[in-house]
């Protein structure tokens, strides 16, 4: 009779420490909510959405240039840190001897643990300053928050994507080996095409990463709330536009900023259900119906 | 005339001694079966053939082993021309996760054929050669992962005559599969005795007699007796060959 209630207890005592981080989210997710609700009712979803102008002080609030701030910097990190992780998590997974990968991967995994506020003081005190120089301006600019973005989540991307490739089972590449093929083609023609749907899990998982990066971009973008006419531009991404003005704001600013949180929050959500699609449609079968 | 001859070959695991002074010669255009119990080193020794080994960390032999005459281990051998004169069927199925046709072009293309015309008449002829053909010739855009276990191995096996090797090595090709499919296999290997030398390690007694002319058998890493395929299982010369085709062990 102990016995069973012991079992019990652990079995109740293990759903109640599950069910709670999904209390907590969901406790985050209705307070943001009722928190944001007010500029929607009072501002309009679609003026709050597309407006262009913001200006708290004159009543205005229109996140359209971040939302566009942040989808800039966003892509534009991207497009420099997928080709360059892509490459690394080749040659990690397939090239690299298991020493130099024994080496390599926590090196890597180290960038992951380094805190943002130290990404940005470097870019501040280095990028800045060098941007500024070698391309005039002031320096505070969507490159400079992108390049600070893009070590910010080579590691995710090279991570995701490097088990991607380990995981892909040893009997294709065995397969191409013995038909002749070189490693080039092998990793070309075979491992890389299977492994797609773990990188497209691993660039989207980086792009939440980057969209969600506040300090970092804080310290190095400039922060001006406008449309961004080339990469020199300053520009103010959505989660420093709440980070920024937290402090002082009161009454339907206040608000405004929850519904900038809320229009993130709506955003990372989407990415994370597009990955985990991925995620769940990457596995692989192998051996037919026999095993 | 023979195909292959394996002279003095030891092979070793960092330190285990796994393959222990084989000596076999292999006749062209015929069966020969590589027989023993699992461990015995039979597996090792094929992947040898066709450098497959050197993938494995570790790995190190010593001795030779002679295509047609040439030592394979000379540095200066091609292996990806030495893997596309001696292809390879493993033990599970392992079609790529493309389609039919994919998977039979495949070989051609890394080899540089790019002709659409040529690539499919090849990719038709291999399927009818491995006897898949007629199953699958109205969906060879489908994917590979949709066919059964015995059509994914015949499917292996077209994707490697596609690139018209001499020497087939077959690892325990039907150990995965059931008594149909490996009746349909070994049916292939009768028709593709006659253009081939393959060279088909398993641990069915009587797949080795139903497919081969000359039948080896491995214990311990070593070849304890290599013969006409009826003579041995007749009368085996090695008290331990006798054991084992008799039951007694394996």
């Amino acid at each position: 009779m102990n016995k069973k209630l012991g079992e019990y207890l652990i079995e109740k005592g293990l759903f109640i420490t599950a069910i709670f981080s999904i209390i907590i989210i969901l406790l985050i997710f209705a307070f943001v909510f009722r928190e944001g609700l007010p500029i929607f009712q009072d501002f309009g979803v679609l003026n709050f959405i597309f407006g262009m102008e913001w200006a708290p002080s004159d009543g205005q609030f229109g996140v359209f240039t971040m939302i566009i701030g942040s989808l800039c910097i966003t892509l534009l990190a991207l497009i420099m840190a997928v080709p360059l992780s892509l490459l690394c998590a080749i040659f990690m997974a397939e090239i690299a001897p298991s020493g130099m990968r024994k080496i390599l991967k926590p090196v890597i995994e180290t960038l992951a643990g380094i805190p943002s506020v130290v990404y940005g003081f470097f870019g501040l005190i280095v990028m800045v300053p060098l941007i500024r120089v070698q391309f005039g301006g002031t320096g505070f600019s969507m490159l400079s928050a992108s390049i600070i973005l893009t070590v910010m989540i080579l590691p995710t991307i090279i991570s995701v994507s490097e088990d991607a490739m380990r995981s892909i089972p040893h009997e294709y590449k065995e397969a191409s080996l013995a038909l002749g093929a070189t490693q080039w083609q092998t990793i070309k023609n075979v491992i890389f095409p299977a492994s797609v749907p773990g990188i497209i899990t691993a660039i989207i998982l980086g792009m939440g990463r980057a969209i969600g990066e506040t300090l970092a971009v804080i310290m190095v973008a400039g922060n001006v709330t406008q449309i961004p006419q080339s990469i020199m531009d300053p520009v103010r991404a959505l989660t420093s536009n709440i980070a920024l003005e937290m402090g002082y704001a009161t009454g339907l600013h206040y608000n405004a900023l929850f519904g900038t949180a809320v229009v993130l929050f709506i955003m990372i959500m989407v990415l994370l259900v597009i990955a985990n699609y991925y995620h769940y449609k990457k596995k692989v079968v192998i051996g037919g119906g026999y095993l | 005339m023979n195909r292959i001859e394996v002279e003095n070959l030891n092979g070793y695991f960092d330190d285990a001694h796994i393959l222990k002074d084989i000596n076999i010669k292999i006749p062209n255009n015929s069966v020969t079966a590589l027989i023993g119990p699992s461990g015995c080193g039979k597996s090792t020794f094929i992947r040898t053939l066709n450098r497959m080994n050197d993938l494995i960390s570790g790995f190190r032999h010593d001795g030779a082993v002679y295509l047609d005459g040439a030592d394979i281990y000379d540095p200066k051998i091609d292996v990806v021309d030495l893997r596309k004169r001696i292809g390879m069927v493993f033990q599970k199925p392992n079609p790529f996760p493309k389609s039919i046709f994919d998977n039979v072009a495949y070989g051609l293309k890394v080899h540089g054929i790019t002709e659409k015309d040529i690539i499919k008449e090849r990719v038709e002829e291999s399927l009818k050669a491995a006897a898949l053909w007629d199953e699958v010739k109205e969906k060879l855009d489908k994917s590979a992962m949709g066919l059964s276990g015995g059509q994914q191995q015949r499917l292996c096996i077209a994707r490697t005559i596609a690139i018209e090797p001499e020497v087939i090595l077959m690892d325990e090709p039907c150990s995965a599969l059931d008594p149909i499919s490996t009746t349909k296999i070994e049916d292939l290997i009768h028709k593709l005795k006659n253009d081939y030398t393959i060279i088909i390690v398993t641990h069915n007694m009587q797949q080795a007699t139903r497919v081969s002319k000359h039948t080896s058998f491995f214990l311990h890493g070593e070849i304890v007796e290599s013969n006409l395929t009826e003579r041995m299982f007749l009368e085996p010369e090695d008290k331990r060959t006798e054991d084992y085709i008799t039951g007694r062990f394996g």
